[in-house]
């Protein structure tokens, strides 16, 4: 029996830890593990949709699916807007961090008012958006027409990305600000001393000792950025965009509500939710390299 | 700081500013428009100034969204996600941590491997399991050939919103993380002085957590109010809706009057709790955050 992570002093009581467990096992075994098999059951299957009928056929569903120009799009869009939030959210994070750890007088005050959106919730920031940004009540739209640029998500597919995009970063920008800030402080301020007796100004310090101190931090927070606007964007969308205009915005997450609950699909829509956990569990992997490389087991 | 340089200090506090700016300028127009009549919102150039119906507004939206029932609905569900999310959390801790049982491995890769599939995934299916949670029992009783109906509803309830949230391997391995720093004399003392499991948990696993329960129940608490898709799936009956839900409902649709005045002021209210939270639990929230990522 293995002892990994299990205290020296420990209990042998056999049937106390069953119970102790078996509230978590119970709510992962009804919600988790049952639904995540009955999706890999129904996307080997054609049903119809007032039940009763169905028929097996193998990867029928799945050959359908990235066959279809539809779903195509959808990858190219969620990959397109996971990058570019990704990039959007890492770079601007970096620079307030980066600043935040320069200042001294109002660095309370500024992460205070930066941190704000993390208790937004993503469909609220997406409502904000949508209003600044609305081409007829929105003064940011204003603005724009102002300059002569003609907007309008609700026509322009391009428009829409962007908006999406803006609103999905504006509200994660606080999460990876946080994790950096905490990262900068802990770089040991030794060696920040060291190099700058030899001459290093504050921002080739920042770039050649900083930066590659918080690597495993920026890694980490790639990784959940990924998570992020793979699952959690569904809200900003579902407010701002609805997927549209002619699927500009339709995220996979998005795709797989609307094939099972609007359209019934159930069969392509499993599919996409097995894929789409093929995925997930790519991304946990990755997540848990980081972690391993982190945590010392044998504290 | 190591040295003096003015410059870089005033870029520094130039590009914080620009940040603060960069987040209040969304929250300053929702205020701007939720103080407004909605003929004045129409006017072109829109209002860049606050008007004088914000109250008028905050009890117009009030009464349209129903946030009052509303508001309780959200507070039942996020107390109750993060509240049970710790609970049983700490408890399948201190089981893999703290007892040395067949299974122990089995349990805890069981746990961390729900990691991988959040909710939005397996929409559909765990949205049939919420619908009907004795499903995997009609299964068991078709298959042996017993003739029973088993039907357990939990859509437009309480439980319904919660307990399919409340399972969590980040908090999970959280707690396991900080049981494996507690000094292992306490559990041999307590031992020697005969204390049983459930004791030593009780009087001295938890009140040494409770630092780390209070960061993840600021973070758990903001997760379960800000929930969309969830209660957007379970809940078919209005009054059941969370306000996240109800502000949805409020936001102006092609065909409607555009009411934005009223659905940003509405906004703001919702998002009022977290933000509060979020401001006078600075600390405790930055703590956990950074915890809880490691």
């Amino acid at each position: 029996m293995s002892t990994a992570g299990l205290k020296r002093a420990h209990y042998k009581e056999g049937w106390i830890p069953l119970l102790l467990l078996l509230p978590q096992l119970l709510v992962l075994l009804l919600f988790f593990f049952i639904p995540a098999l009955r999706a890999l059951s129904q996307s080997f299957v054609i049903t119809d949709p007032f039940g009763g009928n169905f028929q097996f056929v193998w990867f029928d569903n799945f050959r359908a699916l990235l066959a279809s120009p539809e779903y195509r799009s959808s990858v190219g869009v969620t990959v397109w807007f996971t990058l570019a939030q990704n990039a959007l959210t890492i770079f601007i994070a970096l620079v307030f961090a980066f600043a935040t750890d320069r200042v001294v007088r109002g660095r309370g005050l500024y992460r205070t008012v930066i941190l704000l959106p993390y208790a937004i919730a993503p469909v609220i920031a997406g409502i904000l958006w949508a209003f600044l940004f609305n081409p007829y009540v929105g003064p940011l739209a204003f603005v724009l027409k102002g300059m002569g640029i003609a907007w309008d998500p609700n026509r322009s597919g391009v428009d829409a990305f962007l908006l999406v995009t803006l609103a999905a970063s504006w509200k994660h920008i606080c999460y990876d600000y946080i994790f950096l800030v905490a990262a900068l402080m802990a770089v040991p301020p030794s060696l920040l001393e060291a190099a700058a007796v030899d001459g290093a100004g504050p921002v080739l310090r920042f770039f050649k000792i900083a930066l590659p101190m918080i690597g495993p931090t920026i890694f980490f927070l790639v990784a959940m950025n990924f998570v992020y606007g793979f699952f959690e964007t569904f809200a900003i969308v579902d407010a701002v965009t609805h997927g549209g205009p002619g699927g500009a915005t339709m995220i996979l997450v998005y795709k797989v509500y609307i094939d099972g609950f609007v359209h019934i699909n159930l069969g392509s829509s499993a599919a996409q939710s097995v894929l789409m956990m093929i995925f997930a569990l790519a991304l946990t992997v990755v997540q848990f390299r980081y972690v391993e490389r982190n945590v010392n087991y044998d504290v | 700081m190591v040295e003096r340089t003015r410059g870089i200090d005033l870029v520094c506090h130039g590009i914080l500013i620009l940040g603060g700016l960069m987040v209040c300028v969304p929250i300053y127009f929702a205020f701007v428009v939720g103080s407004h009549t909605v003929s004045e919102v129409l006017t072109i150039p829109p209002p860049w100034l606050p008007g004088t119906e914000f109250f008028a507004n905050v009890a117009t939206a009030w009464q349209k969204g129903n946030l009052g029932r509303l508001f309780v609905n959200s507070f039942i569900v996020a107390v109750g996600i993060a509240g049970g999310k710790i609970a049983v959390s700490l408890l399948s801790a201190f089981a893999v941590t703290y007892f040395r049982f067949h299974f122990r491995m089995v349990a805890f890769w069981a746990i961390f491997v729900s990691l991988m599939l959040p909710v939005e995934v397996r929409i559909l299916p765990t949205y049939e399991a919420v619908a009907n949670v004795a499903l995997p029992l009609q299964w068991l009783a078709d298959v042996a050939g017993i003739e029973v109906t088993l039907d357990w509803n939990m859509m437009n309830s309480y439980g319904g919103l919660i307990l399919p949230l409340i399972a969590s391997a980040t908090a999970t391995f959280l707690f396991r993380q900080f049981f494996l720093t507690v000094p292992e004399e306490l559990c041999e003392a307590a031992r020697i002085d005969g204390c049983s499991p459930l004791r030593f948990f009780r009087s001295i696993l938890l009140p040494l957590s409770l630092s780390n329960i209070a960061a993840l129940a600021i973070i758990l608490f903001l997760y379960g109010w800000n929930q969309y898709l969830w209660p957007l799936l379970f809940t078919t009956d209005k009054s059941m809706a969370t306000a996240v839900i109800g502000l949805k409902n409020l936001i102006p649709q092609a065909d409607m009057e555009p009411a934005w005045n009223i659905a940003m002021n509405a906004a703001l209210l919702v998002m009022l709790p977290p933000v509060v939270v979020v401001v006078a639990l600075q600390r405790w929230l930055v703590r956990g955050l950074v915890d809880s990522g490691k």
